[in-house]
């Protein structure tokens, strides 16, 4: 079953939740954030983009202390997929699961338009159906994505193959033309050291079905389906409890 | 604040007059409270009461077998089908924007999506309609950016997406812009809440955020025309909080949910006062509050604050008595503010209490739906017969096509507006089919495809939305122009392939107690239901600002229309892109000599004269009804709008990243004489379609049996539009002009 974290002002909750349910047709429960324990049978969680708690004073800075993210915290150590969608991304880097921080867009406008990614990472629970150097499609909506991370800290992120995606053109190449928020080396998604926490800017929710004109995003659910039931080997550790 | 003494000069403050002071001694049989003067001033003020237009709307058809709410309600509901309703409506909040543009779009936006979610619906597109002056004044800009920050920042934060709209720029808008802002919503037929406070005994519960001295006569200040003075009005614009508001609209959808309300209404305009008034005199009931237990933001206020207060993100609620505690404990889930303030009554009062004295007490119907009612007196301007004089002869035909039509897709009016849609999520809650700057928006609704699944018949429907109006062709002509606003809108909607159903309106004039002006409001209003009537597209609800003045100079007569159109199967919708090379260009609608009011006599002669285009709106129904039977045979549809035909074209190509060559000489023929009208003239009813040609048979079937003429101009292909050997202009020449015209105009200085 897959858990999808509702903080209030969480706003791409139940699209998360459509996508999982309907166009995946996965077992998918919303998990409050009040919750102390994610419940019995989790075996990925997603923490969904919005505006937690207004993103007032900095975004995720306040979700990050909710009660539900002890239990995503001890989740995550012990090797269960987690996925968080752009603010479900700068929830993640407040709470230092992820590295980095996410400032805002250099155009310091909110951005809402469809970029290309480039995959580099497809060892993910979340990227395993997909290749390094494939091109998505894919939507951003975000006034805070700009990427950044020390040098030390981006040195270590790209030794570790830690980055999954970066922002490209069409074609795949990375260029400053092609980068839609200033982000450090067009970085759109990183994951953490162990692999199983995966943090991105873009929604793959938002193009996962054909009437809405792209399905490049279906892709990385279809991964975690996968993943989870075991039609992909993952070194390392990875989440207990069967699925299907 | 201390109470002052109700003095002459402070009934005149309230912006009541002689006659209606009288009428209040005659209501109370005594002089007022100061309390109940700030209910009477605000609840009798030209916003809350529309006693200055409601009796022109009988002219509006208001009633169709798919209208579940008419007029009169928070928002009007039709059916979609499979049990589904819409819920809109459409609202302005431009004084407000002016004084402090962020604040007052935001606001705007929250107190549309109130009224949509008091029914019970749960808001899913947000669309609006802006008016500025001209970009080379640094206030426009400013107000612009401000604005479009400000809806932004609101819609973007609660999730629910803004998926289009329209933006002019006139210098009548330079003092006055107008921010009208629309939202849908989805409601199961059988969930549908109404503002009413019936069952005497029942709590009345109020839920959200505080209330402090925030927007205190708001709406007397949209009442009135603004001076120089608008500054020091800042302190009557209300700040927005949309994670409250996100938190407001769960926990009311989860309360509706579980059957434990009566009646709802959002504290918007006159917020306590206009919301428990109105819901009691919606059920012929009294209602009785003791505000002392509103929850209060600021220190020492008073009742007449508390009843005027227009704080925002506030709701009020009947409960089912018995079940208040499992409402509050819903509101606590969410971390909102819910006390018991009240109880309805049956006495037909509204009942004002502040630590158990009376402090207002006042007949609820009198004071919602008894307003004063006038008739004002209306006179056609004496430069109306100047301005639709035009005399085509003497204005010179261009020497160059290109030139002219790079100008007109430079023009703020027509220019692609991608840099201010791409500020607004316009993809959240996965629904967004067509993206902004199409014909109309176009969203799924994914509940009738689930709902449908078990029944056998998982076809997702779809809603299409548009809002439109020319305020040009409204000042010269206010009846015509009236009707255009219709006939555009529903064009729009049957171009992305859906069929018009109704519409919300949102009627933007100056001071009515002008007589010109009125008679442009009148006008305008019978050419309104005149279209709506043949149309079939019945007015559901609607809003109405006056007193868009400043300094006596009023805008231009604005009224924008909303309109809902219904796809029974949302794959079915057509875009305005090209798909295709080698594909037929094709133009449905007769093409005439017509130049009034265009784009093009104003941005290339500097001429705003003439009569706007005729129009007849039985050949746009069977318009219609053609473009909805020959969806499944077109590749693409684009309704032919400001600029003319030349722009159009130029925008399907765009839009598809494929030229064409077309010869307009089909056109020639009992058409324009004069190039310039053949290339940019607005004649109505007129849509650019592309198809394969192997469909042309077929479709020239469709145009016969709907009578409606079919010129075949074209093909699709290459890099370049070319027309006849007036234009050839490449894909980058025109997207460098309109695409990045805007942007230009914004940030150039």
């Amino acid at each position: 079953m897959i858990g999808v974290i509702v903080f209030p002002g969480s706003n791409c909750d139940h699209d998360c939740y459509h996508v999982m349910k309907h166009v995946m047709g996965a077992p998918v429960r919303f998990v409050w954030h009040k919750e102390r324990e994610l419940p019995a049978g989790t075996e990925a969680v997603v923490l969904p983009g919005g505006f937690s708690y207004g993103d007032y004073l900095r975004t995720g800075a306040i979700a990050r202390l909710s009660a539900v993210m002890g239990a995503v915290e001890r989740f995550a150590k012990k090797g269960g997929p987690v996925i968080g969608i752009c603010n479900g991304f700068q929830i993640l880097v407040e709470s230092g699961l992820l590295p980095g921080a996410l400032l805002r867009n250099s155009g310091l406008k909110f951005i809402c338009r469809d970029v290309f990614l480039r995959v580099e990472n497809s060892s993910t629970p979340f990227t395993n159906k997909l290749r390094p150097g494939q091109v998505l499609r894919m939507p951003i909506a975000h006034g805070e994505g700009n990427y950044f991370l020390d040098a030390a800290g981006l040195k270590s992120l790209n030794e570790n193959n830690q980055v999954v995606f970066r922002y490209s053109s069409q074609e795949g190449a990375v260029t400053p033309e092609d980068n839609p928020n200033g982000s450090l080396e067009n970085i759109a998604g990183i994951v953490n050291r162990q692999g199983n926490v995966l943090g991105m800017m873009p929604h793959p929710e938002r193009c996962a079905e054909a009437i809405l004109g792209n399905t490049d995003g279906r892709l990385l659910f279809e991964s975690l389906l996968a993943w989870l039931s075991g039609n992909f080997e993952k070194p390392g550790a990875r989440a207990s409890g069967s699925f299907r | 604040m201390k109470e002052p003494e109700i003095t002459e000069e402070l009934i005149r403050e309230h912006g009541l007059n002689a006659e209606e002071y009288a009428r209040i001694l005659d209501i109370l049989g005594r002089a007022p409270t100061f309390t109940e003067l700030g209910i009477f001033s605000v609840m009798w003020s030209e916003h809350c009461s529309y006693k200055s237009s409601r009796i022109h709307f009988r002219n509006f058809p208001t009633s169709a077998p798919w209208v579940v709410q008419g007029p009169g309600e928070n928002a009007g509901i039709i059916e979609i089908g499979g049990g589904l309703c819409a819920a809109f409506k459409m609202e302005s909040h431009n004084h407000p924007s002016f004084i402090e543009p962020y604040q007052g779009a935001a606001t705007g936006v929250g107190g549309i999506l109130r009224d949509i979610f008091t029914m019970g619906a749960r808001p899913v597109a947000s669309l609006n309609s802006l008016r500025f002056g001209p970009l080379d004044d640094p206030l426009q800009r400013h107000l612009l950016s401000g604005v479009v920050s400000g809806i932004a920042g609101y819609g973007n934060c609660i999730g629910v997406p803004t998926v289009g709209g329209d933006v002019y720029f006139h210098p009548c808008y330079s003092g006055n812009i107008l921010v009208n802002v629309f939202n849908l919503g989805i409601v199961k037929k059988e969930k549908i809440f109404r503002g009413t406070a019936s069952g005497a005994g029942n709590p009345v519960i109020y839920v959200g955020s505080k209330t402090g001295r925030d927007g205190i006569h708001g709406v007397t200040m949209a009442s009135e025309e603004f001076t120089d003075d608008a500054e020091q009005k800042k302190p009557n614009v209300q700040v927005g909080d949309p994670f409250t508001e996100k938190l407001l609209l769960e926990a009311c959808l989860d309360a509706m949910d579980r059957d434990l309300i009566v009646g709802i209404q959002d504290m918007g305009g006159a917020g306590l006062t206009s919301s428990s008034s109105e819901m009691a005199g919606r059920a012929g009931t009294g209602i009785e509050l003791h505000i002392d237990k509103v929850p209060p933001r600021e220190k020492d206020m008073i009742p007449y604050e508390f009843m005027l207060s227009e704080s925002q993100e506030r709701m009020l609620i009947v409960a089912q008595s018995g079940k208040e505690e499992e409402l509050l404990e819903i509101f606590r889930k969410w971390d909102l503010e819910a006390v018991v303030i009240g109880k309805v009554t049956d006495d037909g009062f509204l009942t004002v209490k502040w630590n158990g004295k009376t402090v207002a007490q006042i007949p609820a119907k009198k004071i919602s739906s008894e307003a004063p009612l006038y008739d004002r007196p209306c006179k056609r301007p004496s430069w109306q017969d100047g301005l639709q004089d035009l005399r085509l002869g003497a204005i010179g035909l261009p020497e160059d096509y290109n030139r002219v039509l790079i100008s007109l897709l430079e023009s703020p009016n027509i220019a692609s507006k991608q840099m201010i849609w791409r500020q607004y999520d316009h993809m959240v809650r996965t629904n967004t089919v067509v993206l902004p700057g199409s014909d109309a928006a176009v969203i799924r609704v994914k509940e009738t495809g689930r709902m449908g699944e078990a029944a056998g018949n998982p076809l997702e429907m779809g809603i299409a939305m548009s809002v439109d109006c020319s305020s040009r062709y409204c000042y010269l002509d206010p009846y015509l122009g009236g009707m255009h606003a219709v006939a555009e809108a529903a064009r729009n909607i049957a171009c992305s392939g859906a069929k018009p159903r109704a519409v919300t309106d949102n009627l933007n004039f100056g001071n009515p107690e002008k007589p010109e002006v009125m008679w442009q409001f009148v006008n305008a209003v019978r050419g309104i239901g005149e279209a709506c009537r043949v149309l079939e597209t019945p007015v559901v609800g609607g809003n109405v600002s006056f007193y868009n003045e400043t300094k006596g100079a009023a805008i231009y007569p604005t009224p924008t229309i909303g309109m809902v159109g219904i796809f029974e199967d949302v794959r079915r919708h057509l875009t305005q892109g090209f798909k295709r090379e080698g594909e037929v260009v094709a133009l449905l609608g007769a093409t005439k000599e017509e130049l009034g009011g265009s784009e093009y006599l104003a941005v290339i002669h500097g001429i705003e004269k003439g009569m706007p285009p005729s129009l007849d709106l039985e050949a746009e129904k069977r318009l219609h009804g053609l473009l909805f039977e020959a969806v499944p045979l077109l590749s693409s549809a684009h309704d032919c709008s400001e600029g003319g035909l030349a722009v159009a074209l130029a925008e399907s190509a765009m839009a598809g990243g494929i030229g064409a060559g077309v010869s307009l000489g089909p056109l020639i023929a009992g058409g324009p004489a004069r190039k310039d009208a053949l290339l940019f003239g607005e004649s109505a009813g007129r849509v650019v379609l592309s198809l394969a040609g192997k469909n042309m048979g077929a479709l020239k079937g469709l145009a016969g049996k709907w009578n409606i003429p079919l010129f075949e101009l074209g093909r699709t292909g290459g890099g370049s539009l070319r027309i006849d050997s007036d234009i050839n202009l490449t894909l980058g020449e025109l997207s460098g002009a309109f695409n990045d015209s805007l942007r230009r105009h914004v940030e150039a200085r």
